[in-house]
């Protein structure tokens, strides 16, 4: 384990956390962009520059904006009032250790994780295995991903912009106020 | 501990922690964001598993991280945009309450 693999891990679960602990929603968003950022600099540890960047992007720029402005909009009459935690949350948090636990020693118990610990002597003459030792580790330039998107992946990139649009057109229909349907909704004050 | 088994533990810890978020708290904005840290820490093992793989000058983990982003995006709005619209409707975000189908 690295000293920078280290620091950033550690502030990367420290602000998940923080964002999953504080009672404060505002502090909550703030936090979760902390992990992402952390999670950024973990891609860009792992050379996935163009990965990194799509975190930053659209994570930090588009997702927590979102996560905030709906925090913005559902403040309800008491926005000083800290966000309330079940009861049962010693449960969920002992349902969580007992998940890693056990995701742990499955991976430390794993042959496929634990065999590529000795491959280091030999993937280092690869000048493939560990990043600090080999500068020439493989990285993939941006060209060769577009390149891909365009050749391989076409007809799963043309899915995923259907997908965004339903997507997109569906949020902003939900959002919309409830005025246009109160036809349906003195239906259902009915029918209760 | 090999790299990869360290990024491997880092992403479990992070889903863990989504996964303990999710559940404990009431606030559904707090538990989406519970499920947002669960989707990264699986992007997280895709490209642990891609660059500490057999073949890392594949590109296959970089864009299933790529779509698998985009998706997360989709369902951050739809999500959100159901919360606003639950809380429209019940003047709250605690998920206890919204017991609507109850039966």
């Amino acid at each position: 384990m690295t000293w920078p693999l280290l620091i950033v891990g550690a502030l990367t679960v420290g602000s998940a956390v923080a964002a999953m602990a504080l009672r404060n929603l505002v502090h909550c968003a703030l936090c979760l962009v902390v992990t992402f950022v952390g999670l950024a600099a973990l891609y860009l540890q792992l050379h996935a520059e163009f990965v990194g960047l799509v975190q930053i992007l659209v994570y930090i720029g588009a997702v927590s904006i979102l996560i905030v402005f709906a925090i913005l909009l559902t403040r309800g009459t008491d926005p000083a009032s800290p966000a309330p935690i079940a009861t049962a949350a010693p449960w969920a948090v002992s349902i969580a250790v007992a998940a890693f636990v056990v995701m742990l020693g499955a991976i430390q118990r794993s042959p496929a994780l634990a065999a590529r610990a000795p491959v280091p002597p030999a993937a280092a003459a690869d000048g493939m295995k560990p990043p600090e030792q080999a500068p020439a580790v493989v990285t993939v330039p941006v060209k060769a991903l577009g390149l891909q998107l365009m050749a391989d992946y076409v007809v799963p990139l043309e899915v995923l912009g259907l997908l965004l649009t339903a997507a997109m057109i569906g949020a902003v229909i939900i959002a919309l106020p409830e005025r246009p349907v109160t036809s349906h909704r003195g239906k259902a004050e009915e029918l209760r | 501990m090999s790299p990869l088994a360290c990024y491997v533990a880092l992403s479990a810890l992070l889903f863990c922690v989504g996964l303990a978020g999710a559940l404990a708290r009431r606030n559904a904005i707090v538990v989406l964001i519970g499920i947002e840290l669960m989707l990264n820490a699986a992007n997280l093992n895709f490209i642990a598993f891609w660059r500490h793989g057999p073949n890392p000058e594949a590109l296959e983990g970089v864009m299933f991280v790529i779509f698998s982003i985009a998706i997360a995006a989709a369902e951050a709005a739809v999500g959100l945009a159901l919360i606003i619209a639950i809380y429209r409707h019940y003047r709250t975000t605690n998920v206890d309450e919204f017991d609507g189908m109850k039966g």
